[in-house]
């Protein structure tokens, strides 16, 4: 006798917002493609419930400076690339990224404290070597983030760059210069559902439109608190999707950044041999990590090594 | 879907006569609804009452149990979509899947290699659950050995799987004393399936490329008498399994659906085309709703961040995983040894732990009670703080046992130096450094 299965639906009443990085000529910038991110009806791959009008995007982390603390396999992986953003930049493209996202440092490469102009110099340089649309991230401590995204945001005019990081302690600066320059930002919260809608809320309040807030849910790696970040990003995704307005901001996340702090990723050597091959499980670590988060609702995933690239491309690629 | 204590209440015979050990009839539904009480403790309650209490208790998602030589794997009995609403509960099975084809030697091989991979994260030990053995040459003969060399060097739990009625006959065979999963059954072998798994009282997969033919042959299998039945829906790719596996779990906890209200089992295979890779779709697997992967590599470069995964999401929302606040002696420490502070977050501490033995120091390890949080968290919330510190130092009796009085504090925490010396006078305070990676070279460079 035939069973019939009525597949349970949700009918989801919100959405998450569209957001779009990069500004074409035709925009006022001089980036080849917009990205637009967000829009979701449903949750990850589910289109059984709703639309996914837009795929996640993958980023590649590049700094202004080569870092000397990165595990020796990220260093491999880029080679002499790493030395010079200009041409990380370039073979950060052709490993397939969306977007690129820039990390500027504390000092300039004679040990001095980063300048503005300096700042300006390599936005410039990475935004003439490259079309692809841009993400810049100041170096995390707040004056300095202050002084260099104010001179980005000027540089860069009109290119709709996604500027970073805007904290609950540390965020009026630079979404002022974002709103006066035509870039949208990221805004970042430790882990916490109401502290992430609490900063889109003080952000939007200043005048920023909420078509231009990317929300930084922050995440931990794989073996190092994933769990916590993954259930908020979850719990955010399914508010967003029953309506609540301030948590319909497209997501991002830095497992690349995550993992490769994780000792599995970092070091090959008088680790217990039962973790097998480093490369391959450094890989796999970032791999996983930015797979979980992909599953838990992330827009955008900012990545460190081109392996992980292709193989979350072809995830993005085969979900949706 | 489980009642709540008031429906259990109106379902008993109300005369509180007390001989279920409770006061009040109201009492031992409360307790029946909070899982701390058995039915079979009310003499009365009448043959109505119990049949639908027994069916409102029924798990939606069924318990199955595989059973091998040594250990026991139970999958199933989920109650959420999300880990966050309660926990996830049944972390899923990994086997790892060999053919019988491949000759005795090469599958004792990478079964004894995956048979003894165990590696510790944060003092939980890490292993794959068992094996798979497929029958690949059809010979029941061939299949039969296979087992039994499987047997030879693993006692894990098993998975058997052909399609041949015949050939599973002789691997049930084989697998005596034991409870391995039959996989699997579908539209056209199961009665001989069935009667394999009924005779050996073996757990049974049920096969079929749509959820509805999944449903019709469930139930076929049930009224034939067998009750222990994992569901394989045939998924490949990354969407139709997300799919799928998420239709799954929503028939059986939502609309409380029977026929499909069963663990899942899936297998990440890579595919001809190469598009899909077994580590990525594993993960996804484990993340929604999974209840045994069989993997058809072995590598521990890839077992190892999935189990890890495994353990993060299927950890219980609610409890942090701790260690116990106090003293641990790493390397038989005396009394000129350093002494380290450090919180009571599992991940924290054995991160610390592992590195200062790994360094070969002989060290004192402090562990403050910072209900379990990692040093940052637990400094932001203030429990992690100096006058914290300073009382893990003293319940510790650290004075008393080292003959200096230098402590190393996480570099994390730098700001808390000032205090401390506050807190702790006559202590020097070091300021370790941020990475416990780092501390092997910190202390060769620093404590002399
Ligand atoms: C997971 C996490 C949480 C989890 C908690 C997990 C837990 N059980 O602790 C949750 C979500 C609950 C949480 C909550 C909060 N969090 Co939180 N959280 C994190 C996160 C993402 C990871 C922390 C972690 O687990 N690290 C891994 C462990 C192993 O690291 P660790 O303990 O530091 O140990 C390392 C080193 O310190 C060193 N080490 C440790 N001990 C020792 C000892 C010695 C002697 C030495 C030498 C070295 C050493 O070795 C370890 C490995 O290298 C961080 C951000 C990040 N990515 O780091 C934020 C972070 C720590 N959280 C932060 C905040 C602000 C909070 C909240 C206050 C936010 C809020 N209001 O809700 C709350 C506070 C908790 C509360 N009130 O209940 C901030 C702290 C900012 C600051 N500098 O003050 C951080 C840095 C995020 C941020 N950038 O804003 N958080
Ligand atoms: S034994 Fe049954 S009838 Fe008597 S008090 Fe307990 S629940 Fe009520």
């Amino acid at each position: 006798m035939p069973v019939t299965v009525e597949l349970p639906k949700e009918k989801w009443a919100g959405k998450v917002r569209e957001v779009t990085l990069g500004a074409t000529p035709a925009e006022g910038g001089t980036r080849a493609r917009m990205l637009t991110i967000g829009g979701e009806g449903t949750l990850p791959g589910l289109r059984f419930d709703g639309d996914l009008p837009h795929k996640p995007i993958i980023a590649i982390e590049i700094r202004q400076r080569k870092p000397e603390d990165w595990s020796p396999l990220l260093l491999k992986a880029w080679g002499t690339a790493i030395e010079s953003p200009v041409e990380w930049a370039k073979a950060a493209e052709a490993a397939g990224t969306d977007l690129l996202y820039l990390a500027l440092s504390m000092t300039t490469a004679d040990g001095k404290p980063n300048t503005s102009d300096a700042a300006r110099a390599v936005v410039r340089q990475v935004l003439t070597a490259s079309s692809l649309p841009l993400a810049v991230v100041g170096p995390g401590q707040a004056e300095m983030d202050n002084e260099l995204m104010v001179a980005v945001a000027e540089e860069a005019k009109g290119e709709r760059l996604l500027l970073g990081v805007c904290e609950d302690k540390n965020y009026r600066t630079i979404v002022a210069t974002a709103m006066a320059n035509g870039h949208l930002v990221q805004s970042k919260t430790p882990m916490d559902v109401n502290l992430a809608k609490q900063l889109v809320i003080l952000i939007h309040d200043m005048g920023m439109p909420l078509e231009r807030i990317v929300m930084d849910p922050t995440t931990g790696a794989l073996g190092y608190g994933i769990e916590y970040g993954y259930s908020v990003m979850e719990r955010l995704r399914l508010a967003a999707l029953q309506g609540d307005g301030m948590t319909q901001q497209p997501m991002i996340v830095t497992p690349g950044e995550e993992a490769w702090k994780a000792k599995e990723a970092k070091v090959g050597e008088g680790v217990p041999a039962a973790w097998g091959d480093w490369s391959a499980r450094a890989v796999n670590w970032e791999t996983t990590t930015a797979t979980a988060l992909i599953h838990a609702g992330a827009d955008v995933v900012v990545l460190r090594h081109p392996d992980s690239v292709k193989r979350i491309r072809a995830l993005i690629e085969g979900l949706l | 879907m489980a009642l709540t204590g008031l429906e259990i209440y109106k379902l008993l015979p109300q005369t509180n006569c007390k001989e279920c050990g409770l006061p009040t009839c109201l009492a031992f539904a409360m307790k029946l609804a909070a899982k701390q009480a058995e039915l079979k403790q009310c003499p009365y309650v009448s043959e109505e009452s119990k049949a639908k209490l027994e069916a409102a208790s029924t798990p939606p998602i069924r318990l199955v149990t595989l059973a091998g030589e040594d250990g026991k794997l139970e999958v199933g009995n989920e109650t959420v979509l999300f880990r966050h609403e309660k926990t996830f509960y049944h972390r899923p099975g990994l086997f790892i899947r060999v053919k019988d084809s491949d000759g005795v030697p090469s599958i004792q091989e990478k079964v004894k290699a995956a048979d003894s991979f165990k590696v510790d994260y944060v003092g939980i030990p890490l292993t794959v659950d068992g094996f798979a053995v497929e029958s690949a040459s059809g010979d029941p003969a061939t299949f039969e050995a296979a087992i039994k060399a499987v047997r030879e060097v693993s006692k894990r739990p098993l998975v058997l799987m052909s399609s041949s009625p015949e050939a599973m006959a002789a691997g049930a065979k084989a697998c005596a004393g034991t409870s391995p999963l039959l996989h699997a059954a579908d539209e056209k072998n199961w009665e001989g399936m069935v009667a394999l798994a009924k005779a050996n009282k073996m757990p049974l997969v049920v096969r079929a490329p749509t959820l509805e033919k999944l449903a019709e042959l469930t139930d076929k299998i049930r009224q034939a008498g067998v009750e222990d039945l994992i569901l394989d829906p045939e998924v490949v790719g990354y969407s139709d399994t997300l799919m799928a596996l998420t239709q799954l779990r929503r028939l059986a906890l939502k609309k409380n659906f029977r026929p499909l209200g069963y663990p899942v089992i899936a297998f990440p295979r890579t595919g001809t085309n190469g598009k899909v890779d077994q580590v990525v779709l594993a993960a996804e697997m484990i993340a929604k709703y999974a209840s045994l992967i069989v993997l058809d590599r072995f590598d521990p470069a890839e077992v190892y961040p999935l189990l890890v995964l495994r353990q993060n999401v299927y950890t219980d929302p609610q409890k942090p995983i701790q260690v116990q606040p106090g003293l641990y002696e790493i390397n038989a420490p005396k009394d000129d040894s350093p002494v380290l502070v450090t919180t009571n977050f599992s991940i924290t501490y054995f991160a610390v732990s592992n590195e200062v033995e790994g360094s070969g120091w002989p060290g004192w390890l402090v562990v403050a009670d910072a209900e379990g949080m990692s040093v940052l968290t637990a400094w932001a919330a203030g429990k992690f703080d100096a006058d914290r510190i300073a009382k893990a130092m003293k319940n510790t009796g650290m004075e008393g046992k080292v003959k200096h009085r230098r402590v190393i504090i996480p570099g994390q925490v730098a700001v808390l130096s000032g205090e401390l010396e506050e807190t702790l006078p006559g202590w020097e305070i070091l300021v370790g450094p941020r990475e416990a990676v780092d501390i092997p070279n910190y202390l060769k460079a620093m404590w002399k």
